[in-house]
């Protein structure tokens, strides 16, 4: 039986037009993926490929140059992530499609505690609940129980990386973008993550990952995407404006 | 009088702006309707507002009392009522509140409620209670239009934050017929509760700040004052908490004065000396005059 | 989220105007002056709607509009055209047409604004509880034990020492300003505040303090914000979605983060890399 998938690519393609230096640089290009729920795609491929893009691309902190990315909501309606308005993705941030990147930005005075509780508490979930289930999530991932309390803006890269992956992981989004989520732990912890990551997967979060490590790839992903470096830069006698005023 | 004034010195054309002003103050009440105030032979500060006001109203047929503080014998008083004597001949004058139609008057209502035959003029000398907040003009219109007195309740606010009470004496602001406040003139808060749903007219006129206002019969007059922090009136207590008597008529209900006597130190009197004599006389069974 | 404003084509033109005024200044003219009658174009055609409960960051660097727009959205000022629409349980008010009086209801009521300058914002003639009980009393609040005790309230959540709540703003700090500031406008639990540069000129850490006190606040009670700013930090930390200004026109707008990272136009892209 074919499952339907949660989130389908075609094509995608993201260039940067950098207006100042009059460089249009392509970064992915001509992606085809799908995610499936409670199934684990990994983006494979060398650097420049482009696979940070995607994920970028579909969170949509990236702006998709072309393709289309269909999303099937919790609903069950399908929306092309690449053209729907602010606030459609905005909701879709709050209540479906979580993402781990290797950057933490959050409040200078807020507890890790709440970090982590934070996009279950803005679904709606009571702040006490949600404090528990990131309680558990920060216990699974060996963070010590005395930096709970204290903003995770003074914590060592791993630590933060750990704060990031317990945010992602306790609000169990429909879809989870995983960034190289065990770049900077220890093998135990990493380990831990593969197993949280496991059971996850097997409550239905779908999700589509980007690992430093094939051994990860391997163990974790049930769909293997590789993506090719696109054709290299193009140099620009003129500027984008000339060009276009030319033709 | 010599030849050349008119009537009630000013002309009748002046009188007649006069009136119609009022006329619109009694259909806006509260409202500060804006006159051209004349010369008069007396400074401003001297009641020259009061005065106009008076003039302009009063005809053979009437009988004027003026009082300064409750007294009919003030230098003040005498001054303003010898000048309408002069100038308006053929009009009564009197003490006796009772035979009064005009009362002119200088920061004291009287005792005696007023009846709806009498027209009660005070004389005012800072019309807007909003020009201790707001000194722009312009500013002050918008805001009374808009009812908008915030930043005059903050200031009553930050009085009971301070003393945990409001202590405004006199010039208690004044909310009329739920919309405008005014300045009721330097009035003690004794009389402000007289405002509220008189049986007579009463009249505001400031002669320097060329404005006018009125406060209608049956109008509602409420001063300002917080749900849980009401409006008091001035408390005549001695130190055991017995309410202090005139020293002149022994009356324990009216307005006193407080005078200090070489010999007897601080004593308490009537502040409306018609009042006062009135007391006395119902004491000594002469009361006719004060029904 | 139900829409909670929704702006047109909001223009402000400062001087007489002329019909070249609009096409002789902007981005590309480098200018707000018009050349030709001397109006200064402040801005022209600002459009966006705001959601219930969301941020939106208006940034720009001097000159951009970026504070005309919330000044005219607060009643401060009149724009020379355009429409708002604020949104309260369903039923909308044309900002712009209704009466002085309704305006000032509005304000009393439903906005509150934090200038960057607390003389703007403060009544330094007043005490700081002063200052709260005035918002409190011009939203028809009559209750002094209430507004007291309201007073404090926001005082402690804005952490001001209570201490001080009755002298005047004029010795405090500028971050306690700031924070009375805040109390105040937050006296009548505004479904909409607009914060204009708030945290300017503050120490750095004074700052993170105050940035968290608003994101603390907003996510408590759910207000709207319109978050005015030239600094990238405070668009980052508060903002959901963002408008670029320039010479008082919008020249791009969308997800905070994506305007950050993957910037359009060529003066955002110069912006975001001059961040230091």
């Amino acid at each position: 039986m074919t499952q339907q998938a949660i989130l389908k690519i075609k094509n995608y393609e993201k260039n940067f037009v950098l207006h100042e230096q009059s460089k249009r640089i392509p970064s992915s290009h001509g992606v085809d993926l799908e995610v499936y729920a409670g199934k684990l795609t990994a983006l494979i491929g060398p650097t420049g490929a482009g696979k940070s893009s995607v994920l970028k691309g579909i969170y949509r902190t990236y702006l998709p140059s072309g393709g289309n990315m269909l999303y099937r909501t919790a609903k069950g309606d399908l929306i092309d992530l690449a053209t729907a308005d602010e606030y459609s993705i905005l909701q879709l941030r709050r209540e479906e499609i979580g993402f781990v990147t290797q950057f933490l930005f959050c409040l200078p005075r807020q507890s890790t505690l709440d970090v982590v509780a934070h996009p279950l508490v803005a679904r709606g979930v009571l702040r006490e609940d949600a404090r528990e289930q990131a309680a558990q999530m920060l216990g699974a991932l060996n963070m010590p129980e005395r930096l709970w309390s204290l903003s995770p803006a003074t914590f060592s890269g791993g630590e933060k990386q750990r704060v990031n992956l317990a945010r992602g992981l306790a609000a169990k989004p429909r879809l989870l973008l995983l960034d190289e989520p065990t770049a900077s732990l220890d093998p135990a912890t990493a380990e831990r993550v593969i197993e949280l990551i496991e059971s996850i997967k097997l409550e239905g979060v779908a999700m589509l990952a980007i690992f430093h490590h094939p051994e990860l790839t391997a163990r974790l992903a049930d769909h293997v995407v590789e993506l090719i470096p696109p054709p290299p830069l193009v140099q620009m006698k003129h500027t984008i404006l000339e060009t276009e005023a030319m033709l | 009088m010599s030849a050349g004034y008119n009537f009630g010195f000013m002309d009748e054309h002046a009188k007649k702006e006069i009136r119609r002003a009022i006329l619109k103050a009694i259909a806006i009440p509260g409202y500060q309707v804006p006159y051209s105030s004349r010369e008069m032979p007396m400074g401003r500060g001297f009641g020259t507002g009061g005065l106009q006001l008076t003039l302009s109203l009063i005809g053979e047929n009437d009988t004027l009392k003026v009082i300064d503080q409750g007294a009919d014998d003030s230098v003040n008083a005498v001054n303003l009522r010898q000048f309408i004597e002069m100038t308006c001949p053929g009009v009564d004058t009197t003490t006796y509140l009772s035979e009064a139609t005009l009362i002119q008057s200088r920061h004291r209502i009287p005792e005696v409620a007023l009846k709806p035959e009498q027209v009660l003029i005070l004389q005012v000398p800072y019309p807007d209670p909003l020009i201790v907040v707001e000194p722009s003009e312009d500013k002050r219109k918008m805001m009374h239009g808009e009812a908008d007195y915030a930043r005059l309740l903050v200031k009553l606010y930050e009085d009971i934050v301070k003393f945990d009470e409001i202590t405004i004496s006199h010039r208690y602001p004044t909310r009329i017929n739920r919309h405008y406040v005014i300045d009721p003139s330097p009035i003690p808060r004794w009389d402000v509760p007289k405002l509220n749903h008189s049986p007579a007219l009463i009249l505001f006129g400031a002669g320097r700040e060329k404005k006018i206002y009125a406060v209608p019969p049956h109008t509602l007059a409420e001063p300002l004052a917080f749900d849980d922090v009401p409006f008091r009136v001035e408390d005549f207590s001695d130190e055991i908490g017995n309410r202090r008597a005139c020293v002149r008529c022994g009356s324990r209900e009216s307005f006193l004065d407080e005078f200090t006597d070489e010999t007897a130190g601080k004593v308490y009197q009537c502040s409306d000396s018609d009042y006062c004599d009135g007391q006395l006389a119902k004491q000594s069974g002469k009361e006719a005059v004060y029904a | 989220m139900r829409k909670i404003l929704e702006v047109r084509n909001l223009s402000k033109i400062y001087g007489r105007g002329c019909s070249r005024c609009v096409e002789s200044t902007g981005p590309e003219q480098e200018t707000n002056i018009c050349p030709h009658c001397g109006s200064v174009v402040a801005i022209h055609d600002v459009s966006f709607d705001l959601h219930e409960g969301e941020i939106l960051g208006l940034m720009g660097e001097s000159g951009s509009g970026k504070s005309t727009v919330v000044k005219n959205l607060y009643f401060d000022q009149t724009p020379t055209s355009g429409s708002a629409r604020f949104f309260n349980d369903g039923i909308a008010k044309d900002m712009f047409g209704i009466n002085a009086a309704q305006q000032r209801y509005l304000r009393n009521h439903s906005f509150g604004m934090v200038y960057q300058n607390p003389h703007l914002g403060l009544n330094f003639g007043i005490s700081a509880g002063g200052n709260i009980a005035e918002r409190l009393l011009m939203s028809d609040v009559m209750h002094y034990a209430e507004i007291r005790t309201r007073a404090k309230e926001l005082l402690v959540r804005t952490e001001v020492l209570l201490s001080r709540m009755d002298e005047s703003p004029k010795n405090f700090s500028g971050g306690m300003q700031q924070r009375v500031q805040i109390a105040k406008a937050l006296a009548t639990n505004p479904p909409l505040l607009y914060l204009d540069e708030v945290t300017t000129g503050l120490d750095l850490s004074v700052q993170a303090r105050i940035l968290d006190l608003i994101l603390e606040i907003q996510q408590e009670l759910n207000t709207a914000m319109i978050v005015v700013t030239h600094d990238l930090g405070v668009i980052r930390l508060l903002t959901g979605r963002a408008l670029v200004m320039k010479y008082g026109r919008v020249i791009e707008s969308g997800l905070t983060d994506q305007i950050l990272e993957d910037p359009q136009h060529a003066y955002t892209q110069r912006l975001v890399a001059s961040a230091l």
